[in-house]
Order: C-alpha cells, then structure tokens, then sequence
C-alpha cells in the first residue's frame, strides 16, 4: 500500500514539475523544476527496484543539469544585482523544493524497504529481485546480448565528440605548444650564458 | 546463440568502423595533410565493405540464419541490396569532395571520418531488426550528418543548414522515440519479430499503439523528407556544401527508406490497414508538393532538393500497395534514383565559373550546350530521366512502381501518380529549355577532374537508354531482396 501512494505521490510531482519546466517564465526557475522532475523520476525508479538507472538520473541528469544551469546563467542575458534581490523573494520556493524533496525522500525509503513496485500490477506489491544487484543484471546484459548496440552506442559518442571538434577547433599560429622533447633535451650551458659588462654599459640579450 | 556467426554477420560493419577508428587517428597525427589519402583510403574500405556484403545479395539470403545478436541486427539480400547503394553513394561524396573542399581551403582529414561513420550508420539502419538498433543507428548516422552538413563553419548557408537541420533532426528523433516507447508499451517486445506477433495476436489495434505506428511513421518521414515532413531540405540541400549534399540525396535518403520499409512490413506488417492511409496520403502530397515548389526555384540544388521530395512520393507508391511485388518496385526505383541523384549533383558541381566558385544560379547556366555540349548533354538527360521520360532509365523506375500499384488493385492512387508526375515534368523540362534556347550566360567555363567526369560518365550511362540492359538484372536482385523482407521469420 506504501508503495502505491509514494508511487502516486512522486508520479505526480513529476508531471506537475515538468508542467511548470515549461510554463515557468525565468529560465532559472524552469531548470529548478526539471531537477525536481528528475528526482522523482529517479524516485519512481527506486520503488520500481531499479535502484542503478535511479542513482543514474541523480548523478547524470541532476549533474549534467547543474552544468546546464550554468550555460544558461551565463548565455542568457540575465542581470544578476536584480537576481540577488530576488533571494529573499524566492527563498520560500526553494525551502519548499527543498522540504518537498526531503519529505520523498523519507517516503521513498520507507516504501522501498517495503518492497519493491511490481510495474504492471494495479496493487502494486511484489516478490524482491533474486539474487543478482542491478548493476550485476545489467552489466551481464550489456556485454552479452546488447554488446553490438552498446559498442554501436560507443561510436555514436565517438561521431559526437568528432562533431564538436571539428565545428569549434581552429588552427592558431598565435599559441606556443609544449615541445617535451627540446625541454629535456635542453642542457645547462645551452640555458645560461654568462657575460662581463663593461661598466656603464648594458647587457644585450 | 553463436557468437561466431553473428559477428561473421556484421563484418562489414566491423570493418567500417575499424577503417574509421584508424583513419581518425591518422587524421589526428598526420592533420589536414593526409586529407586526400585518408579519402583515399575511406573509398577503399567502403569498397570492401560492399565486396563483404555482396555474397548475401547474390544467395538472396533470408530467413533465421541472417539474424545475429539475438534478432537485433539482420544481414539478408534486403539489407544486403540497400547497403551497396549506401556505400556507393558514400564513395561517390568522397571522390567529388577534393576539388570542391580545396577551393576554401578546408579539405579536412576529419570528411572522410565523417562520411565512414555516416555510412556505417547508415548501414546499420537498414539491417535493424530491433528498434533499438535503429534508433542507435539513425543517430549515428544523424549526428555525422549535422556536422557535415555545418562542415563549411565559416559560410553563413552552411552554419544555417547545420543548425536547422539539428535543431529538427533532434525533434523527429525525440517523436520517434515516443512512438518506439509506445509500441515497445503496447507490444511487449523492441524487435520487429515480437511487435509483428503482438500485433498480429489480439485483432483490432490498441489506440495507445496506433498512436505508437503513427509517431514511428512521422519520424521516419522526416528523415525520407516526406511531406508534410519536408520543410527543411531545401535549405538543407541548398547550404550545405554540395558533395555533402551529393551524400544527404543518397545514402541516409536510400537508408531511411529502407528503414521504413522494414518497419512497415516486418514489425507492423500484421496491421497494415493502420499505416496504409498515413502512407498513401505522404506519398500523394510529396509528388504534388514537390512538383510545385520546385516550379518557382531559381537555385538548382533548391530545385533538387523539391525533385527529391517528389521522388520519395513515388517511391512511396510501391510501399502503400503492400506487396513483395510494391517492395520490389521500390528497390529497382531506389536504385534507379541513387544514379539519377549522383549524376546530378555531380553535374551541379561541376558548374563552376573561372575562379572555380560553384555557380549554383539556373540563369547562369543559359545556353550552357552552346558552351559545354557535353555537360548540357548529361544535365539534360538527367531531368528527362527524373521526369520519367520513356527512353531514359528513369522512366522505368515510375514504370514498376505504377505496375505494382495497379497490380494490387490501387488504380486511382497510381493514376493520381501519374498525373502528378506530369506536372513535375514542367520544371524538368524548364531547365532543359534554359540549357539549350536561352541565348548564352558564358559563365560556366570552370574546369573539373577526373573523379567528376567518371563519376558522371557511368551514372549517365546508367540512367541512359543503356540502363534497359541492365532491367533483368537489376529486377532479379531487387526481387530476391524484397523476398527476404516478407520471408524474415
């Protein structure tokens, strides 16, 4: 039974949370929402006993999410003297995203230990995973059936990192590379050389 | 299952990727320097990808020894049949590149990389037999084509193109994906097998999978560029550098193509009643649509672009009927319409004024027979072709899919069909008249090398009168690989 409720509580945070990701007009709060999306659906997946892909979504999406906040923050036209002043104004909110999130959490921890959500079944209750952990299950799967997709996948990525090079890198004549060789070649003598001045006379270089 | 066996299968696969991992690094330690030999080398590696696949188009493989990585991936006489195209129009993008690129200066060793990955992508499209594999595939095959679409980064058309293209690439993706994970909800299964006996079990659709049917269709219609799906490839064709091009017309058009096919008939083949009508109405509005946009076009990669909406309608044609016979139909006109496309875009490049700038205008090439003759001549015999006049090739691609339409009893869609393409012939015909009545612009008069000028010569040959003693040939491929599509089980 707790795990119908924790299921029907994340369930709908997460719908009303990507509502308000979109209808939210300060690009700031939107990316506030959808972290609040993301942790419950990560939520949804715990009970689900799907506990890799939930810690997956936290440190990947919620993760990758913060750095997205920060290209937004700075791509964004936006004046930030006025985004202080708005701190105590939006204080509130967050202390509630924040409270809102402890409480799911708890709630969360609570169903789970109560076992795990059978998806497909209207009561929701259900025998615990045998045997092997989730990271076991899917590592297993991913080099035995899925090998040909997830090193397909690999060069998917591959392509993605070529892409981003290829459309940003630039030659640059300006720029001094390290050249390790000539630096350990470099002897003492070669380095230094020592001089007499005459005096009332420069050193020329 | 048999390790062995199913990486035997997917050797030619292996092997692009391994050419591409190691001309990326050879790019990365010889520079731009090695451009012209690691596009070499890429031709080369395509070519012995298609001698590898070659074999299962001449068995006309088909059936349960074709499938590898359980059921993910199917190496049949289909896949086999669309896989060569592929990988020809890959080879022809590669050798056209050079002149092209080395005009700004910006023959780049990471092109070929690009075009490899592209194609194996590609490749892997037309083989899945597993949404999942199709979808890692599309993305492969889409994110090369983004980058090479914007590969000119400092012309304004190109960095345009790339974007547009991105920015609605990734929304088709994300359409297609909804529907995959509807019908993976309805259905129970990922693979085309277990769809097809989820659907074919429990009579009448599921709305949830209908809508699931429906969005996997759209998605994929964006990337056939079929209407109403088709928004963006004029501008893409247009910006983007003009060998890319050459490659946008070819090999992801034939890949999707086939991608479609397949997940028509393989993995919603029990239902088609449900995707018949979403078929017929895109393959009508394409011919239509694509005949009058391109009547006002002064651009003529623009103008390709419409003429190649116009083409995927017909080609349409013969996957709304249905049948092995609709499916055959669509392979001869396939690989009718990847001659007829390279030809094109080749003679389109090599329509260059004397400092070697592509002249891209249709009032610039006026009076282009009284200039260059030869050139004239083979641009001309392309638009006769596309517009499906009898004694080029062309025609005889409209000539199967019309018969197949007609023989599954889809009379008015066929003859719709051709009083559309009627319309379509004006604007071929525009062209023509430009080349060979208009007192002359003289400004083509740019020279081309010889990779142009082969390339040229043998597609033109193709799609000439010739072409017809190759139409026994050619049917018994393109039936023996539309076997394999229905006899997948």
């Amino acid at each position: 039974m707790i795990q119908l409720i924790a299921f029907y509580l994340f369930a709908t945070v997460v719908i009303a949370s990507g509502t308000l990701t979109i209808m939210a007009r300060n690009p700031v709060h939107s990316v506030l929402w959808l972290i609040l999306a993301f942790f419950n659906g990560a939520g949804l997946m715990v009970l689900a006993g799907a506990e890799f892909i939930a810690m997956l979504l936290v440190i990947v999406y919620v993760g990758a999410v913060a750095v997205l906040f920060l290209f937004v923050v700075m791509m964004l036209d936006i004046d930030f003297s006025e985004l202080r002043a708005g701190f105590i104004k939006n204080f509130p909110l967050g202390m509630l995203l924040a409270i809102v999130l402890f409480v799911e959490l708890f709630v969360g921890l609570v169903a789970r230990s109560a076992g795990h959500l059978v998806l497909g079944k209207a009561d929701g209750s259900g025998a615990p995973l045998a045997g092997k952990s989730n990271i076991e299950a899917i590592g297993a799967l991913l080099y035995s059936r899925y090998l040909f997709l997830f090193e397909a996948a690999g060069i998917v990525l591959l392509v993605a990192m070529i892409g981003a090079i290829v459309l940003t890198h630039r030659q640059r004549s300006d720029t001094r590379g390290q050249n390790v060789g000539r630096q350990i070649a470099r002897r003492p003598d070669e380095a230094t050389v020592n001089v007499k001045p005459e005096v009332g006379k420069g050193v020329t270089l | 299952m048999d390790w062995q066996h199913s990486l035997l299968l997917v050797a030619p696969e292996e092997l692009l990727s391994l050419g591409g991992l190691l001309l990326l690094l050879a790019a990365g330690w010889g520079g731009d320097k090695i451009a012209r030999a690691a596009s070499i080398a890429a031709c080369i590696a395509l070519a012995a990808a298609m001698a590898l696949v070659a074999p299962a188009l001449a068995e006309g493989a088909s059936g349960p020894a074709t499938s590898a990585f359980f059921g993910q991936f199917r190496a049949d006489a289909f896949a086999s049949f669309t896989k060569l195209l592929i990988y020809g129009s890959a080879i022809a993008a590669l050798a056209v590149a050079p002149q092209f690129f080395d005009r700004y200066k910006v023959m780049r060793a990471e092109y070929p990389v690009l075009i490899l990955f592209a194609a194996l992508g590609t490749g892997i499209m037309v083989s899945a037999s597993d949404f999942m594999t199709l979808y890692i595939g599309l993305e492969m095959n889409s994110l090369a084509s983004y980058v090479l679409a914007a590969f000119l980064r400092r012309d304004e058309r190109s960095a345009e193109a790339g974007l547009k293209y991105f920015v609605l690439g990734a929304l088709a993706s994300g359409i297609l994906l909804f529907g995959v994970s509807l019908t993976y909800g309805f259905t129970g299964s990922t693979g085309f097998a277990g769809v097809n006996i989820a659907l074919a079990a429990g009579g009448p659709m599921a709305t949830g999978a209908v809508f699931g049917v429906v969005f996997v269709l759209a998605g994929i219609a964006f990337k056939i560029a079929a209407v109403p799906f088709h928004m963006w490839t004029p501008d893409v064709y247009e910006g983007s550098p003009t060998p890319v091009t050459l490659f946008f017309a070819t090999a992801p058009k034939v890949g999707a193509m086939a991608m479609l096919m397949r997940v028509a008939l393989e993995a919603f083949g029990a239902q088609p009643g449900v995707w018949q009508q979403i078929v017929i109405f895109a393959a009508l509005a394409s011919i239509v649509i694509g005949a009058l946009g391109a009547i006002g076009q002064t651009n003529i990669k623009r103008l390709l672009a419409y003429s190649s909406i116009n083409n995927v309608g017909f080609i349409l044609i013969g996957l709304a009927v249905a049948t092995q016979q609709g499916a055959s139909a669509m392979l001869t006109y396939l690989a009718i319409y990847v001659a007829m496309t390279i030809a094109s875009f080749v003679a389109v490049l090599m329509l260059t004024d004397a400092n070697g700038e592509p002249v891209e205008q249709l009032v610039d090439i006026a009076g282009l027979s009284r200039t260059r003759p030869w050139l004239a001549a083979a641009l001309a015999a392309v638009m006769f072709s596309l517009a499906g006049i009898p004694p080029l090739f062309g025609f005889w691609g409209k000539f199967v899919v019309f018969q197949a339409a007609v023989a599954a009893g889809f009379i008015p869609l066929a003859a719709i069909g051709i009083a559309a393409s009627v319309i379509g012939a004006f604007y071929y015909l525009k062209v023509v008249k430009v080349m060979y009545f208009d007192e002359p612009a003289d400004k083509v008069t740019g020279a081309s090398d010889l990779p142009h000028k082969l390339l040229l010569l043998v597609t033109s040959l193709f799609i000439s009168p010739l072409g017809y003693l190759a139409t026994i040939w050619l049917g018994a491929l393109s039936d023996s690989a539309a076997a394999a599509l229905f006899h997948a089980a």
